[in-house]
């Protein structure tokens, strides 16, 4: 594995030095990216990644792909190996396998500010490792899909399966169905035809009126790199499948596990036996750490999510935090290796590495190549803007919370006895409180309460999140030095997580 | 439920199950292993006690939640699969055991 994981990857934390100038979090394109840059321009730099290989989930296993995977998964995925032995040749250290689960200010003996403190954990140990600068590359994640049934075991992501498919060649059997709208959608449909699936239907719950909305921005996008794609994607998948549009319900039954998809269209319900059921409406940005680290987020009314607000080098409300690529909007894995450079940029120049005329030299052909890439993303935000009855689920037991099973009218009941936003209501009923933290649940939540609410989902706010954002074992926490602040910080965010506050 | 691509088979690891021995591809998570196997459900939700099997498969939903090695709360997703391990479907929530530090 030392071909893929390159010369400086470390094995465990006590591999890691106590401290870096940058610390980048995340190794899709922004984050190699962003530490590619911010390396050749001199600071010692550290990338952590929870994964095994560097890609994110878009260039997933990349370096280990062969020319079967080549043909099965397309160009746009081969392009990753070039970004990923760029890193490795960078000379940035990096971590794979290990999880970033914290972020906090750490401050000399005088309680002055030196840096930010990042809690990472690998193999069962975990460390606090310091950086003066950080990126944030978390990307993006599948935004919820709150369907009567979609907790059933055969019931999964679309992405999901395009994972497995990267990492381990594994092609669906038996009877397939993708269900929900957005590019990924036929992306997965004809890489999954041409991988020898046999998809029994694409249920497209595209609303018909998004089409109308989408008009104005259709000349940008057919002359855009999406646009000669898009199509072929669609003539792919429409020739070579059932393709059902204008969905207006969906489920999938069975008792312990998936059996049927339900599904209406025109008025009238139809179902299908299926052995695999797999749902996608768009990506959303992963907001756990940032919002964890306390940096401002906005609402974000075309793309339907929050995101962190960030200037125009990454850089947060929060000083020497920068939120690169998917996880500050979606706007796409090119978008995100250019996004990551910029940051890369910003980082050298606040670290003093490049004066402001040479930042800005870097970046000028870099923000060209930005606004080019970036074409055609209006017309994909309109057209695949996901419905509310998809969004906001309509059926009252429609469970919304996975890891603590709260449904729908659970939730509304909650804002009839007082609830105004996601961080009350999660004391009446522990929505938002499993394993994960929020991330199945929190946009359903913010805009189940809004609309209850009668308000913008701006209004009810997200659920305000703690370290650790990912689940840490108490021997980890232990063994961190005793005398840290930053531990006491953990342990602190830890009581809180407990007591909730409001918002 | 899957199948794999001829090209992607690759040095053969075996594992257990709930006891059951499993053939996995080196380079697996545990979870893409115990998919590759036909296996659907791998934990029951400490709430209802209903199934639960791998959702997302990038480290996110924790429904892929199994123990390792005796080891509970594991995400199935993000551990490859080694040779002689022992995974075991997690049932409701982990249960905290005293362990001896060394």
């Amino acid at each position: 594995m030392t071909s893929t994981t390159g010369g400086k990857a470390a094995h465990t934390v006590k591999d890691l030095a106590d401290a870096y100038d940058v610390i980048v979090i995340g190794a899709g394109p922004a984050g190699l990216s962003a530490a590619t840059t911010v390396s050749t321009l001199g600071a010692r730099t550290l990338l952590v990644d929870e994964n095994q290989t560097p890609g994110g989930q878009i260039y997933r296993s990349v370096l280990l792909a062969q020319t079967a995977d080549r043909e099965r998964l397309g160009e746009d995925y081969w392009k990753g190996r070039e970004i990923a032995e760029t890193f490795l040749r960078a000379g940035a250290q990096y971590a794979p396998a290990t999880t970033a689960w914290s972020i906090g200010p750490a401050n000399d003996e005088g309680g002055q500010f030196i840096g930010h403190e990042v809690g990472v954990s690998a193999g069962g140990a975990a460390r606090l490792i310091r950086a003066r600068q950080v990126v944030l590359a978390t990307g993006a994640l599948e935004r919820p899909f709150p369907i009567p049934g979609w907790t059933l075991p055969g019931v999964m992501t679309a992405g999901a399966a395009q994972i497995a498919l990267k990492t381990s060649g594994l092609i669906p059997e038996g009877r397939v169905v993708i269900a929900g709208t957005g590019p990924l959608l036929y992306l997965l449909a004809a890489q999954l035809i041409e991988a020898g699936a046999t998809v029994t239907a694409v249920l497209d719950t595209t609303p018909k009126s998004n089409w109308l909305k989408a008009l104005r921005h259709m000349p940008a996008f057919l002359t855009s790199p999406y646009g000669s794609k898009g199509l072929r994607l669609l003539r792919t998948v429409q020739r070579r499948t059932k393709v059902v549009r204008w969905i207006s319900g969906l489920s999938a039954e069975g008792q312990g596990e998936l059996k049927e998809v339900v599904w209406t269209a025109g008025g009238q319900e139809h179902r299908t036996p299926a052995d695999l059921l797999l749902l996608h409406q768009g990506v959303v940005p992963n907001v756990n750490f940032s919002n964890a680290a306390g940096c401002y987020h906005v609402w974000d009314e075309t793309q339907l999510a929050f995101r962190p607000q960030v200037d125009e080098w990454y850089e947060t409300s929060f000083p020497g935090i920068a939120i690169a690529g998917d996880g500050a909007g979606i706007r796409g894995a090119e978008a995100a290796a250019l996004q990551g450079k910029l940051a890369g940029v910003g980082c050298a120049a606040r670290l003093g590495l490049i004066g402001g005329e040479d930042r800005n030299r870097h970046a000028s052909s870099l923000k060209v190549q930005l606004t080019k890439v970036t074409r055609g993303r209006e017309f994909l935000d309109a057209l695949y803007r996901p419905s509310k009855a998809f969004r906001v689920p309509q059926n009252p037991e429609t469970i919304v919370c996975r890891c603590e099973e709260i449904s729908a009218a659970q939730i509304r009941a909650s804002v009839s006895a007082g609830a105004i936003g996601p961080n009350q209501m999660k004391v009446f009923l522990r929505s938002g409180m499993g394993p994960c933290q929020g991330r199945l649940c929190g946009l359903t939540v913010a805009e189940l309460i809004a609309g209850e609410r009668g308000v913008s989902p701006d209004k009810v706010g997200y659920y305000r999140l703690r370290f650790p954002i990912k689940p840490l074992r108490l021997r980890e926490l232990a063994s961190l030095p005793q005398s840290d602040a930053a531990k006491v910080a953990v342990l602190a965010d830890l009581a809180d997580t407990h007591h909730s506050k409001a918002n | 439920m899957f199948r794999r691509a001829p090209d992607r088979i690759r040095d053969q690891v075996t594992f257990t199950f709930d006891g059951i021995p499993i053939t996995a591809s080196a380079g697996d998570s545990v979870a893409a292993a115990l998919l590759a196997a036909g296996i659907r459900a791998c934990r029951t939700t400490p709430v209802s006690g209903a199934p639960r099997g791998p959702y997302c498969m990038m480290g996110v939903c924790f429904e892929c939640l199994v123990r390792i090695d005796g080891v509970g709360n594991r995400q199935g997703c993000l551990v490859p699969v080694r040779e002689g391990m022992t995974v075991e479907t997690q049932k409701g929530p982990h249960v905290l055991s005293a362990e001896l530090v060394p």
